[in-house]
């Protein structure tokens, strides 16, 4: 599907520019946008870097063993698939944790560890049932405070920046539970498929 | 609010100092372990690079090519009939495909509608309360190499979906009396 759906958008992007002479625009952003990428990416390597190198230490502590033991109930409910004491479990667990806190650059690298965790145990290249669960939640965000968004409304000096944190909250709370049923839904759906 | 804030820059500081001192305790050689994770970060990131640009260059010609504009213009009318507000649309197409545009899209809302409007503050519920689908599918899979992703995309867009819905209808009862 993701083959699709990224072919499509360049060549449905270049078809359109044809028709309506924005190859110029198209032409650009192009060679723009890659190097963009470049920037990314090499902007991820500091907060990669950093956390990986903390979370080696605070793994080789206990440390996420020990907090995984204490959140199992809740976690091994959402991924019944994952043994209960597997580190898995304790970066999946840091990853909400630090997207609940809004730290989006210590979430990335944990949720792509706790990824490498649940790859270890599926040992395959198609996305396992735990692995899929996990990614909808983090679509689905967590957070409980939009710094940005905060932000962004003082600059246009609104009289109660904060005023959305409730809805967003409330939003966020919904949307999630919500993908989660969907998630079970769809893997209900995988299951049967598979026995008939 | 204050005391979150107060949390959110704490957090990090005292978990460095919480995990040192407890790999310290433990007698574990804190710096080697720090360092020798910290090459997997450096991997991670250039493995990333061909993931994160190629769908970001995708998107770019479809949004600088005018197709994206197209698609919501066209479809504006159709999302009005249902109730979301034409104004929104272009935030809802762009939030799950991509974060900056998606930032500069509710920064816009915010200062023309004002903070305090409707758009203003269903757009600022909307930034917060979804992320972007595309981004984290591409990172997340990318980083492990995941090719057969299963269900997963799916089930991301329709929770954006969802969240879209949900943000109107929590807007519209929270705030319009």
């Amino acid at each position: 599907m993701v083959n699709y759906i990224w072919a499509g958008m360049a060549i449905t992007g270049v078809i359109y520019a044809m028709i309506n002479g924005t190859m110029d625009q198209v032409n650009k952003a192009i060679f723009s946008s890659a190097s963009d990428a470049v920037t990314l990416s090499i902007g991820l390597i500091s907060v990669l870097v950093f956390w990986l190198g903390l979370m080696r230490v605070a793994e080789k502590a206990n440390i996420l063993s020990g907090l995984s033991k204490v959140c199992k109930p809740f976690i091994s409910k959402l991924f019944p698939d994952i043994p209960k004491d597997h580190p898995a479990m304790g970066y999946i667990l840091s990853n909400f944790i630090a997207n609940l806190f809004g730290l989006g650059n210590a979430a990335t690298p944990m949720g792509i560890k706790a990824m490498k965790e649940m790859k270890s145990l599926s040992n395959s290249d198609v996305a396992s049932r735990s692995m899929i669960t996990f990614l909808v939640i983090n679509t689905s965000s967590l957070t409980l405070v939009p710094t940005t968004v905060i932000a962004i409304r003082m600059q246009y000096n609104s009289q109660a920046p904060t005023e959305i944190v409730a809805t967003t909250i409330i939003a966020t709370f919904i949307t999630t539970i919500t993908a989660i049923l969907i998630d079970r839904l769809f893997y209900w759906r995988r299951v049967r498929n598979h026995k008939k | 609010m204050n005391i979150i804030t107060i949390i959110s820059t704490w957090i990090i500081p005292c978990m460095v100092m919480l995990v040192l001192v407890t790999a310290t305790l433990k007698r574990l050689p804190t710096y080697e372990l720090f360092v020798e994770g910290g090459k997997e970060g450096v991997k991670m990131a250039v493995s990333l690079l061909p993931f994160l640009l190629g769908m970001i260059v995708s998107i770019a010609i479809f949004r600088s090519s005018g197709a994206l504009d197209a698609l919501i213009g066209l479809l504006q009318p159709v999302l009005a009939t249902v109730g979301i507000p034409s104004d929104i649309a272009p935030l809802a197409f762009t939030r799950p495909i991509s974060g900056t545009a998606a930032l500069a899209i509710t920064a816009e809302l915010i200062k023309v509608h004002g903070p305090e409007s409707f758009i203003g503050r269903l757009a600022s519920t909307m930034q917060g309360s979804t992320d972007t689908t595309f981004y984290i599918i591409t990172v997340y899979f990318g980083a492990v190499g995941i090719h057969k992703m299963g269900d997963a995309l799916k089930v991301g867009l329709l929770a954006d979906i969802i969240g879209i819905i949900t943000s109107i209808i929590v807007v519209s009862i929270v705030f319009l009396q």
